[in-house]
Formats: structure tokens, sequence, C-alpha cells
């Protein structure tokens, strides 16, 4: 395996951001009411990440240590404007349906967090790879609980009607609020699983690092030290 | 009165009907990460009640003023399109100011509510509720009282599942489902409950 394909693997398999780090939980609660938002989303995503890791990664010399935060916000919410008018131009409805969760992707953890730990330190082919891995993780992981939705709550797979006609009656709530809730509760214990199979195994995975911890600063936390230096 | 009337039903609205966390999945990291014990909820939901009510005037006032405004409208000026670029800043900045104004002018506040304000930067109800003020096409007032009530909402959440977890912590719970995930499932119960006000 190549360093390419080895951050593909990396990205989609090993520390798959919404399986195995658990990050931009905001997002997979609230745009995964069905598969196609959750894809929609993903992809979105994906296409800033991997602009701004390339951007970051390109400028990760000129950029001051002590301004980098602000920098790398201006980059991602730059690139997240261009996303949003493409999304709204083209994809009307898939706009529409994912709302301000659109212009909030500047703030999701994986695109922060991608940039301080892996873009401002590697080149840039490297750090694109290392997007596109992210961001098809993220967008599996989305599709997946927007799919568990969707079939849970409306009996459909990519609005197909398919279960509706084998007389499938649907649960309505979990296309709702508290069925975000509860289908992430049940992935969250269903990894706390495979967690500890894995380490029996001894390969054990890689830690949860965004909110889902607890560790809330995590995230943040890099600003807070950015905040230590101007001081 | 009309006025009034509006106020108070956005108030409600978004402080209970459509609580921020629990029916538009906004804040849901600090809602996790720091609803351990109520007095660190309590203060956390301070802060951010604090923080979005400052932030949603001035990013109000900056769209208002600056971004939309109409002088430079009639010229085919239009900088509408900056609103994220700029609202990610200002709260940033904001925050930064809040914390050392803060520090220096009301020390007590500073040590209640310090340690939660870096951690609001990230925190994506801030930047949600600026730029929603804009789509719902809320006036100056209005925006102001939205963010409140937002925050208001907030602050109601994180309370009550701080004082779940404190029960919680001293039951049995399946192995598995142990830490955030019985988190999820207690918001998940929470969250129908919200959705009663919005009569089922």
């Amino acid at each position: 395996m190549n360093k390419y394909t080895e951050r593909l693997y990396n990205g989609i398999i090993k520390e798959n951001p919404t399986f195995v780090l658990m990050l931009g939980m905001c997002p997979t609660l609230a745009v995964t009411s069905s598969a196609i938002n959750g894809l929609g989303m993903g992809l979105s995503t994906t296409v800033v990440l991997i602009f701004s890791n390339l951007i970051i990664s390109l400028f990760r010399k000129r950029i001051p240590n002590s301004v980098r935060i602000p920098a790398f916000i201006v980059i991602v919410a730059s690139l997240v404007t261009i996303v949003e008018f493409l999304m709204k131009a083209y994809f009307q409805s898939l706009s529409d349906a994912l709302g301000v969760y659109i212009p909030l992707i500047v703030v999701n953890c994986i695109i922060l967090g991608r940039a301080e730990s892996y873009a401002s330190k590697n080149g840039p082919i490297k750090s694109a790879f290392d997007g596109i891995g992210m961001g098809l993780g993220f967008t599996i992981g989305l599709t997946l609980i927007g799919l568990i939705r969707e079939i849970l709550g409306a009996g459909t797979v990519f609005d197909m009607p398919l279960l509706k006609d084998l007389g499938y009656t649907p649960i309505a709530i979990f296309t709702r609020a508290p069925g975000a809730f509860l289908v992430l509760a049940f992935l969250v214990a269903g990894m706390n699983i495979v967690r500890k199979k894995m380490e029996a195994k001894g390969k054990p995975l890689a830690k949860p690092s965004g909110c889902i911890s607890g560790d809330c600063a995590n995230c943040s936390s890099h600003c807070e030290n950015s905040t230590a230096e101007n001081k | 009165m009309e006025t009034l009337s509006t106020l108070i039903g956005i108030a409600i609205t978004y402080a209970i009907v459509n609580n921020v966390v629990l029916s538009q999945f906004l804040g849901i990291c600090p809602f996790l990460g720091v609803s351990k014990k109520t007095e660190t909820a309590a203060g956390m939901g301070g802060a951010v009640i604090f923080v979005i009510t400052i932030a949603s005037f001035i990013t109000g006032v900056i769209y208002k003023y600056i971004l939309a405004n109409e002088a430079l409208l009639n010229m085919g000026i239009d900088l509408t399109y900056l609103k994220t670029i700029v609202f990610i800043l200002v709260i940033a900045a904001l925050v930064q100011f809040v914390e050392m104004f803060l520090k220096k002018s009301i020390p007590a506040l500073y040590k209640s509510l310090g340690v939660y304000l870096p951690l609001i930067t990230t925190n994506c109800a801030v930047l949600g509720v600026a730029l929603n003020a804009i789509t719902y096409e809320y006036n100056l007032l209005e925006t102001v009282v939205y963010g409140l009530a937002t925050a208001v909402g907030f602050f109601i959440a994180i309370v009550l599942m701080a004082g779940i977890r404190e029960k919680i912590e001293y039951n049995d719970i399946p192995k598995p489902f142990q830490g955030t995930a019985i988190v999820l499932v207690t918001a998940a119960l929470m969250s129908i409950a919200f959705m009663g006000f919005s009569g089922m």
C-alpha cells in the first residue's frame, strides 16, 4: 500500500470520523433523516475538506503559527461559501433540506481538526488524499446512519418505497429528532463492543476524540493554545 | 402591541418548542461534554446565554448596516455573501474580547464563566443563531430576542440533562451503554418530551 492509498484506508476505515473518531456530531444528528440528505452533507463536507487541506498545506510555511487558527477559519469559511452557492445553483432541493447546516460546515470539528493535525504538517498531495479519505469516511458514515433512519422511519431506501410495498409500517419517530439521538446511542454502544473486541485481539481502535468522548475542549484546545500564545 | 406579541412568540418558540439542542441539534458538543454536574452545566449555560445574546446583536448590526447596507446595495454592491466568513471571525473575536473584558472588569463573573468561554467559539449554536436570524428575516430587536431565547433553551436543556445524569450515575446500566450512549438515549427521551410542546 503506497502512502496515498494508506491515507484513504486511514480515513475510511482505520480512523473513520463518524464511527471511530466520532467527530462532527452536530451534522451527523441533524441531517441524517434520509440517506440522500446524509450523502449530500457528506459530499459537500468532503469537497470543503479536500480543498481546505490542499490550500492549508500549500500555505503551511507562510502562515505564522500564532494566527494560524483564524487563517484556517478564513480559508475554510471561503470554501464553505463557495460550496453553499454551488449547491444553491445546482442542487436546490438538497440545499433547502440541509439549510443552515451547510454554512455550519465551518465549525465542523473534522475540518479544523484535520487542518491542525495533518494538513499543517504534511505536503499538499498527501493532505488532499487525507481530505478525500476522511471526507469519504464521513460520507459513508452519514449515508449509513441516514439509511438506517430512513428504513426504520419511512420504510424507504433512497426514496424508493421498497419496504412499504412489503407491508412494513414505518416508525415515524426515527426520522424525527428523537430518532437521531436513539440511532446514535445504539451506534456508540455498538462501537463500544467492537472497541472491546479489538482491544482483546491486541488491535485497539483509535480513541474517539470529539465531543462524544466528553472532551469538548479537544476540538477547540487548538484555539486555546493560540490564545495563550497571543497573550 | 403586535410587536410585543411577536417577540413573546419568538421567545417561547425557541426557548421551549423548537429547543436548540433537542430539536435543532445545535450545540451538541457542550450538551454531551459539559453536562456531568448541574453546577458546571449551569455555568456553561450562563456563558452561552451571555455570548449568544451579544453575538446575535453584533452580527445583526454588522449584517444590517454593513453587509446589507442599503446605500451599498443601491450602488450594486452586494456583500451579503460574506456573511459566513464575517460572522465566524466576529464570533471568535467577540469571545476573546468578552473573556478579556470579564477578566479585567467583572472577576466574579469571570470566575464562574471563564473556563467555558473558549469552548463557545466552536459551539455551532452561536453561528447557527446568527445565520438563522437572517434566513428568518428578523429585525434587530427580534434577532436579539431570538438569540436570547435560543440560549435560554440551551440552558434549560443542559441543566435538565445534568440533573438526570447525576441520577443515572448510580443506576445499573448495561456495559456497552455506559458513558455517552446512555446520555444519548436520555437525550432521545427528553427530545420526545419536548416534542410534546409542539403538539404531536
